[in-house]
């Protein structure tokens, strides 16, 4: 390998691993995410200009540490402004070691830009893109396409929400502890949104629209080792590392899709599902029972077809019944009819469908379309499931869900 | 606020479909259209004949007028058919054209119509 390309590679292994924390730390003291973005962009080009004629330094985060808070007080210089003069040169200052938190007990800067992304002054549907690139330095486009929002409206609402940290002084800190359980929470439901994105590409292979899977384990794992004692964040990784254990069962040799049923139990992953066994029952210990809990449970007991047993459909009814009451979400509604469709028969399976307060709008959600094909096909009422199968197709994104549905269409 | 999309794709790969690929393709967009009816987007739609069929013309500054056989660009995926909507921004009409059929086997250009 030559020095340039040595070079490069361990720029980028740093990058990967530490883009997080540099910018927690670079942008610590003046909550200005934006400009601290551009040093660390400007530190991280300096390197790859100087590290293959220089060679590599012996602490390489340390010296983009140092470059990129460097150039922040050169730009604080250029606009004289004193207090951001003041307050650059407060972070550049040696006696910030490199381990020290900014007065809370944390471990880990990365922690506290989280709990600002998912701050209740951001807009919800923002949260999950700016933990995306403000955690793991991804760019507005790759985030933008995995989400369905066009790239220059995506780069828009991050801009915005970062001038609003800076603007209404969004504190870059882990909130207290009274307040630590619902902003936990936002985080929490940030990380998931941006896992349920990446969702429908379950192989995780096609590079134009790779999904966020990985990405949103790593946050959650990552949570989950900061606070290993809050049951709902082990409940999240123990729901993701549940779901995408199965990746590899969603599509047979042909690339077609394999619903859940279906689905052969030896191509799910063994030890993600052990693992996610292990976070259910030691969240269990807690006693503080939550949503992501709940549906880690949930996933649990799918999981029991690995043993040969059929899924306990009484228990997953109980479980979506305890989600309801805890959520009253229209679309944990609609897989809950789906389990009384199992337990008590379609005709019950569609009232409860029927009887699902439309909050959000359900006329243009493909899942409750396929959900009430499946019921009136098995309720023997041909005419009105094909005219639900072909509603469920003409809103359905993959094209091997499409080929499923129109072969179910042919065959019920 | 209405948006257009152009279906763009290969059309030499469709002449290669076997017949029962063919037929569930056709159905896909059945299904797609009335989906969009139903949901009250729908303003105009249509597939459009191939390029074989296509003439171009142009008039000259002199006035002199110009006839050609085949389509406008010469380009690898040609224009196959159009939709308009009618959404309230451009999240949702991305979040339309993904569904269409269209979009798994070329490229879908959305693009605001101008309000005059």
């Amino acid at each position: 390998m030559s020095v340039a390309s040595v070079a490069h590679a361990a720029a980028e292994r740093v990058a990967r691993e530490s883009y997080g924390k540099l910018l927690a730390y670079v942008a610590s003291r003046s909550g200005d995410l934006a400009t601290a973005e551009d040093a660390l962009a400007d530190a991280f080009a300096a390197a790859l200009e100087r590290w293959p004629r220089q060679g590599l330094p012996d602490a390489p985060e340390a010296w983009l540490l140092v470059a990129a808070r460097r150039r922040v007080i050169d730009g604080a210089r250029r606009e004289r402004r004193f207090e951001r003069v003041r307050d650059a040169l407060e972070a550049a200052s040696p006696d910030v070691a490199f381990d020290q938190p900014d007065g809370d007990a944390i471990e880990d800067p990365r922690l506290a830009m989280m709990f600002a992304c998912a701050h209740p002054a951001i807009a919800e549907s923002v949260r999950g893109p700016l933990l995306l690139q403000v955690a793991l330095g991804f760019d507005a486009a790759r985030i933008a396409s995995v989400f369905l929002v066009a790239p220059s409206a995506m780069s828009q609402r991050l801009v915005r929400a970062k001038r609003k940290i800076v603007a209404t002084k969004i504190p870059l800190r882990v909130p207290p502890p009274e307040q630590r359980a619902e902003r936990l929470d936002a985080v929490l439901a940030a990380i998931y949104a941006t896992f349920v994105q990446g969702w429908d590409d379950p192989a995780n292979v096609d590079p134009r629209v790779r999904g966020f899977v990985g990405e949103a384990l790593w946050l959650g794992r990552f949570v989950v080792d900061l606070f290993p004692d809050e049951p709902e964040a082990l409940g999240l990784v123990a729901l993701m590392l549940h779901a995408d254990a199965r990746a590899g069962a969603r599509r047979d040799a042909n690339g077609d899709y394999v619903p859940l049923d279906a689905q052969d139990p030896t191509r799910w992953n063994a030890t993600a599902i052990a693992e996610a066994e292990a976070l259910i029952a030691r969240a269990a210990s807690f006693k503080r029972i939550g949503r992501f809990q709940i549906e880690a449970a949930i996933q649990s007991v799918h999981a029991q077809r690995r043993f040969g047993r059929k899924p306990n459909d009484v228990a997953i009814l109980a479980l979506y019944d305890a989600l309801y009451a805890l959520t009253r979400s229209p679309v944990v509604a609609l897989n809950r009819a789906v389990s009384v469709g199992r337990v008590g028969g379609p005709a019950a399976g569609l009232a409860a469908l029927d009887a699902i307060e439309a909050t959000v709008d359900l006329r243009d959600y493909q899942p409750y379309w396929a959900a009430r094909a499946d019921l009136l096909a098995r309720a023997g009422d041909r005419a009105a499931a094909q005219a639900a199968f072909a509603r469920a197709l003409g809103l359905t994104v993959d094209p091997a869900v499409r080929r499923y549905l129109s072969m179910q269409m042919t065959t019920r | 606020m209405q948006y257009m999309f152009q279906l763009f794709a290969d059309e030499s790969q469709f002449a290669k479909l076997p017949e029962a690929e063919l037929h569930q393709l056709f159905g896909a967009y059945a299904a797609y259209t009335d989906a969009i009816k139903e949901a009250g987007v729908f303003v105009a739609g249509d597939p459009l004949q191939p390029t074989t069929t296509a003439t171009c013309v142009t008039v000259a500054a002199d006035g002199k007028t110009n006839v050609l056989d085949g389509p406008y660009p010469d380009i690898k995926e040609q224009l196959g058919g159009y939709y308009i909507v009618e959404v309230n921004d451009l999240d949702a009409a991305i979040s339309w054209a993904a569904r269409c059929p269209g979009a798994s086997h070329g490229t879908i250009e959305i693009r605001p119509i101008m309000s005059m």
